[in-house]
């Protein structure tokens, strides 16, 4: 019982020293990262955390190992396609300035946004149209007392003087980059299977296909078939386990050190066009049972359905607006307290260095833990996703018989 | 937080595309032949199963009717091996009663064989001893005869025996 219990802990002990060894590795290169963030000796980790969960236009992976991207920006001048490596200076930073020979617009990246440089008289102009709108927006907020976002020229106070505006982006930004990539991970991974299924007719699966099968089947026996039927499960099936595996892989990717840090599915652009698909599917597969329903809600009172009729409509919208803010939200969450602990160790090393390798340990447990729970949350959130998904599916596609049981 | 929170028309347009080709393309060459193949295979397992308690059902009634002729073949062995023990029986004590008669029949014609022979055997006797009594009485009356006085006092005795019958 003793030694068969002993090689067992020396597993686990090895494993989460492995782990530990991997996390204090990848705070190096959090260090090396975050000297952005540094500039004036002083590390802020709100900056450094917004900077690492917020989309860009390179793949950093440690030190200087910097994989450049396409950009593809429109102004009124016609489109411009160049890599961000143009950007690049000698120490690695983004803060060149891109002129481009068939438009002749002056490109920066400023805060992973690019933006046209004016020209003199231009900037006059842009100046112009910009205090202007500027103005008017102040007046609005004034009366409603809140703060109104500040053009880009005020940016540059704190970075080297420029005057511009943005522009139409179009760029391959990391998170498109990292979605194309998962994308054609699932893609080569299930037309494999697919091949699989096709050759190996009648038999029991294996490898990839024996490891992918329950993943589907999960999502078809106990997701859709449950929430749709059989018969309509077939329909919206193809749908949600793309999402699925889509979502899982992204999800994944993103808890991968040294990998650059994407942070596919915490990106509100794609989270949103996932849930206007799903918006989408609801729209226009809703029979008129469904639609029945919203607009004039069976078994209330006339005087009710006046309150009843515009929070359902709303509900239409607000449905797959939740779907998309839960994936954004746990997913950033999670990204965020991994580096907020890693940030720790960091405000605590300023502090002094006995400090810092204090909380370190403390942090890098902590983190270890976090990164389990991660592993657990990128499954779970994209079962949610499609979980929800399926219901509201089932919900426009519902049969009439949920109706006899009023009557 | 800015850039956290704003959408990136960029980013919605290759989203949206990258999505839509990616799962039209699954669609036709994964979802479809995989999810095909795990209907039919989920169908030839359900008819696999059907098939198999079909046959179990089969083998049932068949060893119900092997038990049955088993049964039977028993009862008749039984039958048999009755009659058999019943005719063992029956021809055994049929003889024992046959060597009884016989052995019977044997000893009465024995013993009247015996009793004849005895019969004889006395006759025989008889007629032997009467001669010998006639010759010894002979013998003793040719004596008695040559003496007169003998002959009368015999006579007389004899008539003396007559009369007295």
């Amino acid at each position: 019982m003793l030694s068969k219990q002993t090689p067992n802990k020396i597993k686990a002990l090895s494993r989460v020293s492995a782990l530990v060894a991997i996390l204090f590795l990848q705070l190096a290169g959090v260090r090396a990262y975050a000297s952005g963030g540094e500039e004036e000796g002083k590390f802020k980790a709100g900056e450094m955390i917004v900077h690492h969960i917020s989309d860009a236009h390179s793949v950093h992976f440690f030190g200087h190992v910097t994989l450049p991207l396409p950009c593809i920006v429109k102004t009124d001048k016609g489109f411009d396609f160049f890599m961000s490596s143009v950007f690049m200076d000698e120490q690695h930073e983004f803060t060149k300035t891109y002129t481009s020979a068939s438009t002749g617009n002056s490109y920066v990246l400023h805060h992973e946004k690019i933006y046209v440089v004016d020209t003199a008289q231009h900037a006059e102009e842009s100046h112009e149209d910009v205090s202007a709108m500027h103005d008017t927006l102040q007046v609005i907020a004034d009366s409603l007392a809140v703060g109104v976002p500040v053009a880009a020229e005020a940016h540059a106070e704190e970075h080297e003087e420029f005057h511009g505006h943005a522009v139409s982006d179009f760029s391959i930004t990391k998170s498109v980059f990292g979605m194309l990539l998962m994308l054609s991970l699932v893609l080569f991974l299930f037309t494999r299977v697919a091949k699989a299924y096709e050759k190996r007719k009648g038999q029991a699966p294996k490898g990839m296909q024996n490891m992918l099968e329950p993943f589907v089947l999960f999502i078809k026996d106990e997701v859709a078939i449950p929430a749709l039927g059989k018969k309509r499960a077939q329909k919206f099936l193809p749908f949600m386990l793309t999402s699925f595996f889509f979502i899982w892989a992204s999800n994944m990717l993103g808890l991968i050190p040294f990998l650059g840090g994407f942070n596919i599915t915490g990106t509100l652009s794609i989270t949103l066009v996932l849930a206007t698909f799903v918006f989408i599917l609801t729209t226009i597969n809703g029979n008129a049972h469904y639609w029945g329903h919203i607009v004039w809600p069976p078994g209330v009172p006339v005087a009710i359905k006046f309150i009843l009729v515009p929070i359902e409509f709303l509900s239409i919208f607000i449905k797959p607006a939740v779907l998309m803010i839960r994936l954004t939200a746990n997913i950033n969450a999670g990204h965020i307290i991994i580096l907020a602990f890693t940030s720790l160790i960091f405000i605590f090393g300023e502090k002094s260095v006995v400090a810092g390798y204090g909380v370190g340990v403390f942090s890098t447990l902590f983190i270890v833990f976090m990164f389990f729970i991660e592993l657990l949350v990128a499954f779970l959130q994209a079962y949610v996703f499609t979980l929800l998904a399926a219901l509201y599916f089932g919900d426009a596609t519902q049969e009439h018989h949920h109706e006899e049981a009023h009557h | 937080m800015d850039g956290l929170l704003s959408v990136s028309y960029g980013t919605v347009f290759w989203a949206t595309v990258a999505f839509l080709v990616v799962a039209f393309l699954l669609k036709k060459m994964a979802w479809g032949p995989i999810l095909k193949s795990l209907d039919e295979r989920s169908q030839g397992i359900e008819n696999a199963l059907n098939e198999a308690e079909r046959a179990r059902q089969e083998m049932s009634k068949l060893q119900a009717g092997n038990e049955q002729l088993l049964r039977e073949a028993r009862d008749e062995r039984d039958r048999i091996l009755v009659e058999a023990k019943a005719l063992k029986d029956s021809i055994v004590s049929d003889a024992r009663t046959k060597a009884t008669e016989e052995s019977t029949r044997i000893i009465e014609a024995a013993r009247m064989e015996i009793d004849n022979q005895k019969k004889a055997a006395i006759t025989e006797l008889k007629n032997q001893v009467a001669t010998l009594s006639v010759d010894i009485a002979e013998k003793l009356t040719r004596e008695k005869l040559s003496d007169s006085d003998k002959q009368k006092a015999l006579n007389e005795s004899l008539i003396a025996e007559i009369r007295s019958n």
